[in-house]
């Protein structure tokens, strides 16, 4: 009796120390998702808070008197003309009558400096497709130039720098009271592809560019790698090729992006005369890259296809290719999506390739097609973020906000299409 | 026979992927002599004529030299120890061993007056004459028709969808099923009862109207109902059939079969009418394995 008791004892004693020890390792996992969640909370409240300004623009209405004496302008048709008109003078004039104080030339070359550097092209654009408007007053929108945005979005945070006079300043308020200078909504960033200026720069070229890359990617790596996957785990007989084949693939996968843009260089665009900068090309190389991931997931995906369902199949009298193609393929669809998606994520943030394949120059149009010089959003971002004006900074943080999205959207499509794929069966 | 019973029973207990161990190592008193069998092995007119057949794990001999005749429209049960090679031998008979790439088979194997092993023998038209039911029941996780109709499809044995209906419909009545899933044949078959997917799983097999049907353990994963149905059924299925079937009960094999066949450690050592090999066994291991002195 007595030893059965103190059995008891120690069993209880030690169950003390085991439920500690329980409740101790629960806490480290709670603290190791507190630590990631509240990394993920930083960053995006970092990226949110410096980068909703972006989606805001910073406009200048004026009554514009279009007059064809002081544009020195006859004939808004003839290029000539217009390469020699003087489309400053309208806009100037237009601030003038809002700010009466301001009369000598330095002050007048100052005010002309709140409205963006291409305020006279617009002029100059609106008066060619419209030349009838030649000596007519017009209630034209002018985007603000990046300082006084800066000024106007930015004014009480330190970090930002404002360069406008104190002058400057004054008028700017005054003109801001009068309703003249106003913030709207950023069409203009969703709309466009990059400039030289922040204000007139937009996120579309980028994005576009991206879209045609992935297709591009997804259309070579996806069959290519399945195909790879199924030859590899259901025809190929086990010998030494196979095996170095497959090492080689799963050291692939391990391989620096970069290398990946130095092969696109050498062989897609010297030895094969592809065009530099073009999403076919940057489509190729990031196809490189992601399939070994496609092939190694695509094979785990088959894989774990249980055999009993195999055996039915063949017991039945189902030829090899049936098997694959009746049975195996579709109960393995759903992780080889999922792997798919994983590489697209991969390829979707992938910049070091793409600067070596020239995606990384200055692109103002937006590509028109596969073969049409491109960036993609990521490289944008790389772009946007090491440029000198202060206005790209907050662009750099929307465009991370839009890349995100685009991510995340990629994600829940392929969430969904996998449950889709699922229930069928 | 005291002296070895040890050794057999450790080997008895070993996984079924083990295998056999050599013969070396066995006792010298062993009983066993390579190549024969006591009983009736032989028919005439037999469906399968098996003779010397060996199979080959890599180097691991685990058929070692047997001979047997299966006749027409006849039960016949394969016995024995786990690991003794039953499973291994019958799936010979429609090559479903092709697939283990390390495992070769000797000997001569015909089917009527087919080689079944000729290189030139096409194994999925073996394998439309010779089904299969498996230990597990494994449909596919598509609906109860399709299930059935999937044999059909890809044999081309229905070019009409109203042929096919009529395959499925009859099929399902033979396995006993149709009374069962006849309002519900759209549903997945996944979620069927063990004792119904196996019966889908018959039907599934009878559907391409093979000439024999190979059930390994069919009744291993279902419960006593459902055991007790699927015999009915192999009863019944034994007047258009040729069936064989590898099981671990001993009952179940005096219950359907004609023949019961004893396999020991790779060997074949005795085929006797069922009655006979229940009440009055040749040899010795038989008597000792039906006692339930192993296996």
């Amino acid at each position: 009796m007595t030893d059965q008791r103190s059995q008891a004892d120690i069993v209880r004693r030690s169950l003390k120390k085991r439920y500690r020890k329980e409740r101790r390792f629960r806490a480290y996992g709670v603290l190791a998702i507190s630590i990631a969640l509240g990394a993920l909370v930083i960053l995006f409240a970092d990226i949110i808070g410096k980068g909703w300004t972006g989606f805001i623009k910073t406009t200048v209405t004026l009554e514009v008197v279009l007059d064809s004496q002081s544009m020195y302008l006859d004939d808004p048709t003839d290029a000539d003309q217009r390469a020699m008109a003087d489309f400053a003078a309208p806009i100037i004039a237009a601030l003038q009558k809002q700010v009466p104080e301001a009369a000598r030339s330095q002050d007048l070359r100052q005010l002309y400096r709140l409205v963006g550097t291409y305020g006279s092209n617009d002029i100059s654009d609106l008066l060619r497709a419209n030349p009838e408007m030649l000596n007519t007053t017009q209630t034209l929108t002018f985007l603000a130039s990046d300082a006084v945005s800066v000024y106007v979005k930015h004014r009480d945070n330190p970090s930002y720098s404002v360069r406008l006079s104190e002058q400057q300043q004054q008028w700017v308020d005054q003109l801001m009271e009068k309703g003249v200078i106003k913030t709207a909504f950023n069409d203009v960033f969703f709309t466009s592809g990059d400039s030289r200026e922040p204000s007139n720069a937009g996120i579309l070229g980028a994005l576009v560019g991206s879209l045609l890359t992935l297709v591009v990617t997804l259309a070579i790596a996806f069959p290519v790698g399945v195909a790879a996957a199924i030859y590899l785990e259901e025809f190929a007989p086990q010998n030494k090729i196979t095996d170095f084949i497959e090492v080689n693939i799963n050291n692939l996968a391990a391989v620096p992006s970069i290398i990946f843009g130095l092969l696109g260089l050498a062989v897609i665009i010297n030895t094969f005369g592809m065009p530099r900068s073009v999403p076919v090309v940057g489509g190729l190389v990031l196809a490189l890259m992601t399939l070994p991931t496609i092939i190694i997931s695509s094979r785990a995906a088959i894989k774990s296809v249980p055999p009993s369902i195999r055996e039915a199949a063949e017991g039945i009298g189902a030829s090899k290719m049936q098997v694959v193609l009746h049975h195996v393929l579709p109960l393995a669809m759903p992780g080889m999506l999922t792997g798919s998606i994983i590489g697209m994520a991969q390829a979707l943030g992938e910049t070091a390739p793409l600067l070596l394949i020239g995606m990384v120059a200055f692109i103002v149009d937006v590509p028109d097609g596969f073969f049409s010089a491109a960036t993609v959003l990521p490289v944008q971002i790389y772009l946007w973020a090491s440029s000198a004006e202060q206005g790209f900074i907050e662009l750099a943080s929307a465009g991370i906000m839009i890349l995100l999205t685009f991510l995340i959207s990629m994600n829940a499509l392929a969430i969904w299409l996998r449950k889709r794929l699922e229930r069928r069966w | 026979m005291n002296t070895m019973n040890p050794t057999v029973t450790s080997e008895a207990d070993m996984p079924e992927e083990t295998l056999i161990p050599l013969q070396e190592e066995r006792p010298a008193e062993t009983v066993i002599e390579e190549g024969k069998t006591v009983g009736i092995p032989f028919a005439d007119d037999p469906k399968f004529r098996l003779r010397n057949v060996e199979v080959f794990y890599g180097e691991e001999r685990a058929i070692k030299n047997i001979s047997l005749d299966i006749g027409r429209n006849e039960v016949i049960a394969f016995i024995g120890p786990s690991g003794c090679g039953k499973s291994t031998f019958l799936r010979c008979l429609n090559r479903m061993n092709d697939s283990i790439d390390i495992c070769r088979v000797k000997g001569q194997l015909m089917l009527d007056q087919d080689d079944i092993y000729h290189t030139k023998r096409d194994v999925v038209e073996l394998r439309a004459r010779v089904g299969m039911v498996f230990q597990k029941p494994n449909p596919f996780p598509k609906s109860i028709y399709d299930n059935v109709a999937y044999g059909p499809r890809i044999h081309g044995l229905a070019n009409r969808k109203s042929d096919l209906d009529e395959i499925v419909e009859s099929s399902l009545r033979k396995a006993g099923l149709w009374d069962e899933v006849k309002d519900r044949l759209d549903a997945t078959a996944t979620g069927m009862s063990g004792g119904q997917q196996q019966r889908l799983c018959i039907a599934r097999a009878i559907a391409v109207s093979p000439e024999v049907i190979l059930m390994d353990e069919p009744c291993s994963a279902l419960d006593p109902i459902a055991t007790a149905k699927v015999e009915e059924l192999i009863a019944e299925m034994s007047e258009s059939y040729t069936i064989v079937i590898v099981t671990h009960s001993m009952q179940q094999a005096a219950r359907v079969s004609n023949r019961t066949a004893y396999f020991h450690l790779g060997h074949l050592v005795e085929v006797n009418e069922t009655d006979k090999v229940f009440t009055s066994p040749e040899h010795e291991l038989t008597e000792s394995y039906i006692t339930g002195r192993f296996g």
